[in-house]
């Protein structure tokens, strides 16, 4: 069995949030980049599927070298060998595009990546890949079992999910819940610096969306406290106030 | 050119977030001078395939096909591409919910169309220019996102643009495409829904809790305050690592992201990656016994105090409102 597993290199969770050259740009000044914690999911769930010799993970990533470090992370976890697809994305379109162009020279049975990526929070580019790929896609998952020939996949809905069976090759998107994120051990990221890193370059795409402008949230009004012993008030104010309920 | 929404059913009916889709879908129709059209898959009887009139659509495609009973990411995304070059549409909306989130990406590569989900207001058409702003960096920040493509596809967030009634004869007419057999292969063999519990992701009203709870047996009164209010409950990320509480009540950078009219806070301190997913609430209501907990900084209204002091008497004050 052979999986794919996606990776985008994102902002560190803490990070606080601000642009430059006229809000236009992420500015990424003293920002430390992590493996997406959603494809982390994704990638501890490939490689429990893959446990015994069972079959290899390959995580792909679509960036310029400046992601290498996330992949190497990513290799230091648990995968095999790693494919970064040179190009600086643009959007979830043209990640797409690359990812399946590279997916179809390699022979895989499955293809994960998480939910979406926590930068752009688009929840975009597993479903595009399938359509890519013409092959099922089904988006933000909370358990996926394989038996060899076919998949048995919880699928987040809501106020609950939906229990779903797949067979042959598909792509899904993970949630929490998939898998337990791994943490890479010494031996992990020792063997990680000589694991296989293949580079190969991006194809052409007509691009179809661009980030014109970023704005942080306005800032929020100073907080009205009630006292503690007074708190039946906040439903007065709830009501007749913020007019909420 | 015509505007296409896509309206999900759910046991054979539409939920808020549906109308108010439809709503934002028939402002963009009027800035176009164009017509609305819904599309709707599975089984719908006809009066509230009529009901979408009311907020502005003027035609209902009905697709009531045995084999789509079940959402199939692959065959619903060829069914609504389908309907949008039957109807030739140049914008396409969906809700940005658990399904819509599926079908988007797929319609918008069938059609080479660029997308923006998450959207939270209406595009702006300026100078020929189509920009839409959505949410970027889990709600720390917006991205104003121009789509150059013939063809948009807009996922947008629950309550971001609320529901607009305006009444129009909708017609209903019955469109059956041709389902590729191979768009089928993704089977549904089964539903678990609570049903007596409101879904998190589109909710109004949220109650969440945090460590300040002490432990899973605490969440009694968070229930019965959320239940009193008819909002859902949520937690922090501790609190479903813990076990505490499902993971899908997680919200936060890595749980889900909310944007409801009103959410509170209790026993959370509000870490940087719990206020990303919260940020958007109109309202935010903070209860903590912390005066130094930085949730206050951004909250509206906030309670210092024991949540198992001051929960109790907000469930009182509230039977009390309601009695």
């Amino acid at each position: 069995m052979k999986i794919l597993v996606c990776i985008s290199n994102v902002p560190d969770t803490t990070t606080k949030i601000t642009f430059t050259n006229d809000n236009t740009q992420f500015n990424t000044s003293g920002v430390q980049f992590i493996v997406n914690p959603y494809d982390e999911i994704a990638l501890s769930r490939a490689i429990e599927l893959c446990e015994g010799g069972k079959g290899t993970v390959t995580v792909v990533n679509v960036g310029e070298s400046s992601t290498e470090p996330t992949i190497r992370k990513a290799l230091a976890i648990g995968a095999d060998d790693a494919v970064r697809i040179n190009a600086l994305p643009r959007d979830a379109y043209f990640t797409a595009y690359q990812i399946a162009e590279y997916a179809k020279t390699a022979d895989f049975d499955i293809i994960l990546c998480g939910r979406e990526s926590i930068d752009y929070n688009g929840s975009q580019v597993a479903a595009m890949v399938g359509e890519f790929l013409d092959i099922p896609s089904i988006s933000i998952i909370k358990k996926l079992d394989f038996d060899g020939t076919t998949a048995t996949i919880d699928r987040e809905i809501e106020g609950g999910k939906e229990i779903i069976t797949v067979t042959g090759k598909f792509i899904a998107s993970c949630a929490e819940g998939t898998a337990e994120p791994k943490i890479p051990n010494m031996r992990g990221i020792m063997s990680a610096r000589t694991k296989p890193l293949q580079v190969v370059e991006a194809k052409e795409i007509a691009q179809l969306s661009s980030v014109q402008q970023f704005e942080t949230p306005a800032p929020r009004g100073a907080v009205k406290l009630i006292p503690a012993e007074d708190a039946a008030k906040l439903i007065d104010l709830l009501h007749q106030e913020a007019k909420v309920i | 050119m015509s505007v296409l929404v896509y309206v999900e059913q759910v046991d054979g009916k539409f939920k808020k977030s549906v109308f108010e889709a439809v709503s934002y879908a028939k402002a963009i129709a009027d800035k176009q001078n164009s017509n609305l059209t819904a599309i709707s898959i599975g089984n719908v009887d006809e009066q509230s395939l009529k009901e979408l009139g009311q907020y502005g659509a003027s035609k209902v495609l009905n697709v009531a096909n045995e084999q789509l009973k079940n959402f199939v990411n692959q065959a619903y995304a060829a069914v609504i591409a389908a309907a949008a070059e039957k109807e030739s549409a140049d914008v396409i909306v969906l809700s940005n919910s658990f399904s819509g989130k599926g079908l988007a990406p797929r319609i918008a590569v069938k059609l080479k169309a660029g997308l923006v989900d998450g959207a939270v207001e209406m595009p702006q058409l300026e100078g020929g220019k189509f920009l839409v702003k959505k949410t970027a960096f889990s709600g720390k920040a917006f991205a104003i996102t121009e789509l150059t493509s013939a063809i948009k596809v807009i996922a947008l967030n629950p309550n971001a643009f609320g529901v607009k009634e305006n009444p129009a004869e909708a017609s209903v007419e019955t469109f059956s495409p041709e389902i590729k057999p191979t768009d089928l292969t993704a089977i549904v063999k089964e539903i678990v829904r609570a049903t007596n519990k409101i879904s998190l992701p589109d909710a109004e009203l949220v109650v969440s809790a945090g460590r300040g709870l002490k432990g899973p047996e605490n969440w009694g009164m968070i229930e019965e305050l959320a239940g009193l209010l008819g909002a859902a409950t949520a937690c922090s990320k501790p609190v479903s690592d813990a076990d505490w509480r499902p993971h899908s009540e997680h919200v936060g950078q890595t749980g889900i992201a909310i944007s409801p009219n009103l959410y509170i806070a209790i026993g959370i301190s509000g870490a940087i990656q719990h206020l990303a997913g919260v940020s958007s609430s109109k309202v935010i209501v903070v209860i903590n016994k912390d005066p130094e907990a930085p949730f206050f900084k951004v909250a509206d209204y906030g309670i210092v105090g024991d949540a198992f002091e001051v929960v109790p008497k907000l469930i009182e004050a509230l039977k009390a409102h309601k009695g």
